[in-house]
């Protein structure tokens, strides 16, 4: 199928999250601080397909996240939701839209409710948007989800604390799937549990788009897991897209210095490759959102920057399967 | 030259529910320069290991066995004798680079306390000294930094100072538990070539203890692989990772997704670690293990020689499973 059949779930055009920072002793004429957490991000989801956000912590991907599903207010720019502006809508008009997208969250224990069963916790969303489903119904339902998720519906009046992480993950992605939704935002949804455990959890959420027909936006650090679960990937770099593309062709050939330098960095677990390995280890630090770098805002640890990466902003550029955001991808390519 | 030798190794905590063995008769040896890689879950053991090691159990932990560093006995000595092996000697990095600083004291007070107190320096003098250290492991402007606060470095620059800090009266031996668990890859890669470079150029020993099998096979010489308290498997990293003999080592391996690799689905190890309080007889790891016999369900395997080098824990036929994999 190419891209143009399949049909398009999610727009997010230009989308700007920033946060007003004041000073704690600060005058109080002084301009608070602009932080620039998501700074022009394009993307697109089609149905059916799980897009793989990855970057290093502090370069918006959580943030873009909750500006997409609403949790925090986006400064500028358009989230079109099967071509309705969320951004537009109101708290009550966008009450209908939340049964189609959820979310789960990164620490499993912490945002689940410790004063709720299981079971409560599970049925919580069908009850505050569905109130008209009977309880009876409810309760099926519950169990039917729990069995889908892998947990036994016979613990249903247990409480958060008496579960392992990897079950209190299994509750948040049933408690995400109670309303049958389109889109599932995953914000870290592996990354606290054990590597045993990782894969359980990673294989459920594919077992449960296929059956479900479910579109993922999955959101990690970790590469291997983004590679393994994704169709399409976007590698953020300080609130800016800095690659998109298949996972397929993203993997196979980075093109963005930023990209490549992530890459290199990932250990794997082979002992010969990890020894043979040459990794481009990046000088500095992430500098801050605040007052990123003027032009490309990967120049000032880029090995391949030079002048004209200061002054222009790159945009992404490429074919429909790969794009990437670098003024010198021609001459590095070239040489 | 053996640097570091345990035996028996036993960490007992008594509470509420009961006692739990936390770490339950545990065996290796260290030479000097060379890096010992533990592995396991969380639960697992791994800190508690090295915390016995260290006198830094908690006050319901109980140490049995022996641990011989350079042929003294460090188990059970007394603070004031063990305060002169901790620092000087055995040095350790913790996981959380963000709780382990002192946020009152100044970067450069907290490293020259050290040398003041171990080497009998003047206050100068080991500002001096801190100032070459937070260079070696590469911190820019070090001269600037001591006077800053922790709260003023990023993770990985705290984790730097944490390693200057380690390194500032050249131990033997290194011990980082989860060095790297809380920092960005691409500062990990930096935090891992540091190390690298320090075993090279000290000859220190480290024992590195992680989750991530990744980083192990970087940087370790050796690996040990624990479960529920117990070392499954032990051996030279290349055996442990190519021609593993235990069903947890090959479990654990086949689990993580690989970046050079394409698949569809992950082999997973089914349910969940035990609960230490209520190990079931014989294996811990029985339950979620597709070897298992009814031999596993009655007794403990014991701990035997698979070769010369290496030590596995399991009651199945270790070609049986080298050749199924």
């Amino acid at each position: 199928m190419t891209v143009a059949e399949k049909e398009l779930l999610l727009d997010v055009q230009d989308l700007k999250v920033h946060f007003q920072i004041k000073k704690e002793n600060a005058w109080p004429w002084t301009k608070p601080a602009n932080l620039k957490a998501v700074n022009g991000v394009d993307l697109q989801l089609y149905a059916g397909e799980t897009l793989g956000v990855v970057g290093e912590s502090g370069c918006g991907k959580s943030t873009l996240a909750r500006a997409i599903i609403g949790l925090i207010k986006a400064t500028d720019g358009n989230v079109l939701w099967l071509g309705q502006d969320l951004t537009e809508l109101d708290d009550k008009a966008l009450r209908a839209t939340r049964s189609d997208i959820q979310m789960i969250f990164q620490d499993p224990l912490a945002s689940l409710n410790p004063r709720m069963t299981i079971g409560d916790i599970i049925a919580e969303p069908l009850r505050t948007l569905r109130p008209d489903i009977p309880k009876q119904e409810v309760s099926d339902r519950v169990q039917a989800m729990m069995m889908k998720v892998g947990l036994l519906p016979n613990l249903v009046n247990r409480y958060p604390h008496e579960f392992s992480g990897g079950q209190c993950q299994r509750i948040g992605i049933a408690r995400a799937l109670i309303l049958e939704p389109k889109l599932i935002i995953c914000d870290e949804p592996v990354s606290a549990l054990d590597v045993s455990i990782q894969a359980q959890v990673v294989n459920l959420l594919k077992q449960l788009q296929r059956e479900m027909n479910l579109s993922l936006i999955f959101i990690a650090h970790d590469l291997s897991v983004v590679k393994h679960i994704s169709d399409r990937v976007v590698v953020m770099y300080l609130g800016n897209a800095v690659e998109v593309g298949t996972a397929d062709a993203l993997f196979a050939d980075p093109q963005h210095p930023y990209t490549q330098a992530l890459m290199s960095a990932v250990p794997i677990p082979d002992p010969e490759v990890e020894k043979g390995k040459d990794i481009q280890l990046l000088e500095g630090e992430l500098p801050s959102p605040i007052n990123p770098p003027s032009g490309c805002v990967f120049r000032t640890r880029c090995p391949h920057a030079d002048a004209v990466c200061a002054e222009q902003v790159p945009a992404l550029s490429g074919s429909a399967e790969h794009q990437s955001a670098c003024l010198r991808l021609d001459a590095l390519q070239a040489g | 030259m053996t640097l570091l030798n345990v035996k028996d190794l036993r960490v007992e905590f008594t509470t509420p529910e009961g006692a739990v063995t936390a770490v339950n008769n545990l065996n290796f040896s260290l030479n000097a320069g060379e890096t010992l890689g533990i592995v396991g879950e969380s639960g697992s053991g791994k800190t508690q290991t090295v915390f016995s090691m260290m006198g830094l159990l908690a006050k319901n932990g109980i140490v049995s066995g022996s641990a011989k560093f350079k042929g003294q006995e460090i188990l059970g000595l007394p603070e004031r004798e063990l305060n002169k092996i901790r620092a000087e000697k055995i040095a350790m990095i913790f996981q959380d680079p963000m709780t382990s600083l002192n946020p009152y004291m100044k970067v450069g007070n907290q490293l020259a306390e050290v040398l003041v107190k171990h080497k009998g320096m003047s206050k100068k003098e080991a500002l001096a000294e801190a100032v070459r250290m937070l260079d070696a492991v590469k911190i820019p402007e070090a001269q600037k930094r001591l006077n800053m606060y922790p709260h003023e470095f990023s993770g990985g620059m705290r984790q730097r100072v944490m390693i200057a800090m380690a390194l500032l009266c050249s131990p033997e031996l290194l011990i980082a538990d989860e060095p790297t668990t809380a920092l960005d890859v691409t500062v990990q890669a930096q935090i891992l070539a540091l190390l690298n470079e320090l075993k090279r150029d000290f000859n220190t020993a480290i024992i590195m203890i992680t989750h991530d099998l990744g980083v192990v096979a970087g940087a370790c010489d050796k690996v040990l692989v624990m479960y529920a308290g117990r070392t499954m498997e032990y051996g030279s990293a290349d055996d442990i990772f190519y021609r593993p003999t235990h069903p947890y080592s090959e479990g654990l391996l086949k689990a993580i997704p690989r970046l050079d690799s394409v698949g569809e689905e992950l082999p997973t190890i089914p349910g969940n670690p035990p609960n230490l309080l209520s190990l079931p007889a014989g294996c811990p790891f029985q339950e979620r293990c597709h070897w298992v016999q009814d031999r596993c369900r009655q007794e403990a395997p014991a701990l035997h020689n698979f070769d010369a080098e290496r030590l596995r824990a399991c009651h199945a036929d270790a070609n049986q499973i080298l050749e199924a994999s």
